[in-house]
């Protein structure tokens, strides 16, 4: 009897989840770049704040799946964050929406201070690996990079120029995680957008210059890629009006705000 | 009326029974489709066999990775299968039912709490003691086998204490009425009638530590490198999957799938091999 | 020289506590780092807010929800597919080869990698099927990642039930169908619940595969066709990204308790329905 019972509720649970789907507000969905998906989701619950009836969804996934999730329809704005947009993204219209520096970070217990492009070539290579051999204490040097495949990586890997990553990097699949592990590790060196440096880590300078927002403006800081959002065809209804809001002066301002460089 | 309803229930019941082989089919084409072509088109021993892997220059080897997910399972297996099974003889066989009932859910709790939070106790506590006491990045095939070994603990604990308590009690009453003391007895009747539900448990804990992907990742390090101490990091074949899969295309992807091919063989491997070891000792 | 049973059966005892001791305290050790961490920031607030910046602050209201519904629609689709197979291998036929490939299967199935199924679904059920990152997909995904483990289970329970049962319901006229119904099914109950707690706890535990086929969308859904953020995914994605420990670690906290809830209610819900029947 019981086992009865609970199919049928269960039949009926189901179908009122399948119903729902009838009266869906209008959505939003963008999928990539992990390093702009959080931005994204902030400015998405402003614009849902001041937009009712509409849901932005933003999904994760890397710039990869931003470019095939916007090929493919699965999402309607895809998110990259690559220097130099892939063959894969032909026929799709990309708009810079913001940029992003990406600096290279130590541990805070490290006093090197400064790096200069051919000695960040030189660790990531594996040719240099003693803190001493770049004016730190006597120590190995542990890299951590992040995936292949990371828009992140690949803008890091191109503005540096014949970057063949040394094979005994660590490796880690998010902005985040490059940075707990870096913080924990002090003899550890990573790159991560700018946006993320906080206190438990610090960012070198680059040939001199730091990695701040004037710096980014001024075109002083060598480390510095967009970030697209990338549309098939020409956008409608909310999705036009969402990116139309990233770009309207709030959305600008709030880029900068969350530590992002706004796009002009 | 009758008959041809029970028929039809029949049928019915036939029909979902296949559900089961239809999606272990689904899966299995899926997952050939996307990664064989590739393994074909590269050659299979090139692809078993070097250990350059550099997606983005054609480079496909995989060899580090199969090495350091037998190791990591390999060291699991060492921290998790003793303890787990000597606790789950102690639980049974020398502690007084009442303590056990409250042991017992505890440890099945644990069965429930999710990989990734181990994995993260593995980053925050365990990666930063082996760093300083030890040596190495810390993030490494020894945090990695350790934090695998306790993780499968619970598994290995709840299915040996279910198979020691179906040993009859009356083997234990004749060994015991033979004069063998009580570890005596445990040694020599109750380990051996329980043998096979005790080799099960291990093999589960196994499939489940060469396929645990997230806590992995989060302590192993995932250096593509084949490691030459235990202090070393390492990438296993599930991590490079679920790392690189969300930004892969093209061959990159492919290559990724066929990493899936390389996992799949690799557990119906063990498992086979457990079954039959299984069936040879458990028979007589 | 033969040292006497009674200090081997001593020296055996002695280390068979001692790692038993040792597997308790290390476990006991990982409840109350995450409970002792956690516990503090698990208020009404947290408990049913939305969260707000990235999680970095609010609460995981539309977590929890995701967490219940995800494994519910799992369940939804796989508890009917398990049983009816179990009921199909003990009840309905003999053992044949059809039966030992199915078990085979069935076994096979269970030995895969939760990140297979996460990559087969995020094919078939995200992509060719274009249910895209969702509540379905994921709960489709879910369904066939617990099957193997319901049908086990299941079988293991329906084979408890005496055979006797089954020759006095059908020497009373009843046909299989009804014996099954009637006789079979209730007295299985228990052990098909214990299969349900098992699978439901493998589903809230999971995090690859609700990744790449449920997403990562920390909003309310209001469809099946919403991604949903499970609660195992949320603790991964603060945690991992150093977005805030605190949040994480009472996400945690909940999630255990969440664990013991269902403990609690699965071991009630069975004595329960073994007293009833005993009446």
């Amino acid at each position: 009897m019981s086992v009865c019972r609970l199919t049928s509720i269960a039949v009926l649970l189901a179908g009122m989840l399948m119903y729902g789907c009838g009266k869906r507000a209008e959505s939003v969905t963008l999928a990539g770049s992990t390093a702009f998906a959080p931005f994204a989701e902030k400015l998405g619950s402003l614009y849902m704040a001041q937009t009712p009836g509409v849901r932005v969804a933003v999904q994760g996934g890397g710039s990869t799946v931003g470019i095939q999730a916007a090929q493919q329809g699965t999402a309607q704005i895809g998110m990259a964050d690559l220097v130099k947009l892939p063959p894969e993204a032909e026929g799709l219209t990309a708009v810079v929406v913001a940029r992003d520096g990406i600096a290279v970070i130590l541990n805070p217990a490290n006093p090197v201070a400064n790096l200069t492009m051919d000695q960040i070539r030189g660790i990531f290579c594996g040719t240099l690996r003693n803190w001493k051999e770049v004016g730190g204490k006597d120590g190995a040097i542990t890299l951590v990079s992040r995936e292949a495949g990371s828009g992140t990586r690949a803008s890091f890997e191109q503005i540096v120029g014949q970057v063949k990553l040394s094979a005994g990097a660590l490796v880690q699949d998010s902005n985040g995680s490059i940075r707990e592990t870096v913080a924990s590790d002090p003899l550890a060196i990573g790159y991560l957008s700018h946006g993320l440096v906080n206190a438990k880590i610090k960012a070198v300078t680059v040939n001199d210059q730091p990695c701040t927002t004037e710096a980014v403006m001024a075109d002083k800081y060598a480390l510095v890629r967009p970030i697209y959002l990338l549309t098939k065809g020409s956008l409608q209804g909310a999705a036009q009006s969402f990116v139309a809001f990233i770009l309207s002066e709030k959305g600008q301002a709030q880029i900068r705000q969350d530590g992002l460089i706004p796009a002009k | 009326m009758r008959i041809s309803g029970d028929k039809i229930a029949k049928y019915v019941f036939l029909a979902i029974a296949c559900s089961a082989i239809a999606s272990l089919l689904l899966i299995a084409l899926f997952i050939l489709l996307e990664g064989l072509p590739f393994i074909l088109r590269y050659g299979p021993w090139k692809f078993l066999s070097t250990s350059d892997w550099r997606p983005h220059e054609g480079a496909f080897g995989i060899a580090p990775m199969i090495i350091s997910s037998l190791w990591i399972t390999a060291g699991a297996m060492l921290i998790g299968a003793p303890l787990g099974v000597a606790g789950a003889v102690f639980l049974s066989e020398f502690v007084p039912k009442s303590v056990m009932c409250i042991i017992k859910p505890t440890i099945e709790l644990l069965a429930g709490i999710p990989s990734v939070v181990y994995g993260f106790i593995g980053v925050m506590v365990l990666a930063p003691l082996i760093r300083t006491n030890l040596g190495g990045p810390g993030l490494s095939l020894l945090a990695a086998a350790v934090i695998l070994g306790i993780m499968v603990l619970p598994t290995i604990i709840s299915i040996s204490v279910d198979a020691i308590g179906a040993v009859p009690n009356a083997f234990r009453e004749g060994a015991l009425a033979l004069g063998a003391t009580r570890w005596q007895a445990v040694r020599m009747v109750v380990l051996k009638a329980a043998r096979s539900g005790i080799i099960a448990s291990i093999i589960l804990a196994m499939g489940r530590a060469v396929g645990e992907t997230m806590a992995v990742i989060m302590v192993a390090g995932n250096t593509i490198r084949t490691p030459h101490s235990a202090l070393e990091p390492v990438r296993t074949l599930t991590a490079n999957i679920a790392i690189e899969m969300s930004a892969a295309t093209g061959m990159h992807r492919q290559a990724l799938f066929a990493t899936g091919v390389v996992l799949f063989v690799v557990i119906m491997i063990l498992n086979s091999l457990a079954m039959a070891a299984m069936r040879r000792k458990g028979g007589r | 020289m033969r040292v006497p049973p009674k200090y081997t059966q001593m020296a055996a005892i002695t280390l068979l506590g001692g790692a038993t001791l040792l597997t308790l305290a290390v476990l006991v050790f990982i409840i109350a780092f995450v409970l002792e961490k956690g516990l503090p920031g698990v208020t009404w607030t947290f408990l049913s807010a939305e969260p707000q910046d990235m999680g970095r602050a609010g609460g995981i209201f539309p977590i929890i929800v995701g967490t219940l519904l995800l494994p519910l629609l799992a369940l939804v689709i796989a508890l009917p597919l398990g049983v009816g197979s179990a009921v199909y291998l003990c009840e309905y036929t003999r053992e044949t080869r059809l039966t030992r490939v199915i078990r085979f299967g069935t076994d096979c199935l269970a030995g895969i990698p939760s990140i297979i199924f996460g990559l087969f679904g995020l094919v078939f059920f995200v992509g060719i099927l274009h249910l895209g990152w969702s509540l379905l997909s994921g709960g489709l995904t879910l369904a066939i990642m617990i099957l193997p483990t319901i049908i086990r289970t299941s079988e293991e329970a329906l084979r408890a039930v005496p055979y006797a049962y089954r020759e006095v319901s059908c020497s009373m006229g009843a046909t299989r169908w009804e014996t099954v119904r009637r006789v079979v099914l209730p007295n299985a109950l228990p052990g098909i619940v214990t299969g349900v707690m098992l699978g439901l706890g493998r589903c809230i535990s999971e995090t690859a595969a609700v990744i790449f086929t449920a997403g990562t969308v920390a909003a309310m859904p209001t469809s099946a066709f919403d991604s949903v953020r499970t609660m195992a995914v949320h603790f991964y994605l603060l945690a991992r990204e150093g977005i805030s420990n605190e949040k994480a670690y009472g996400t945690a906290a909940v999630l255990i308790l969440a664990v013991l809830l269902v403990n609690l209610a699965a071991y009630w819900m069975m004595h329960a329905f073994i007293r009833r029947r005993a009446r």
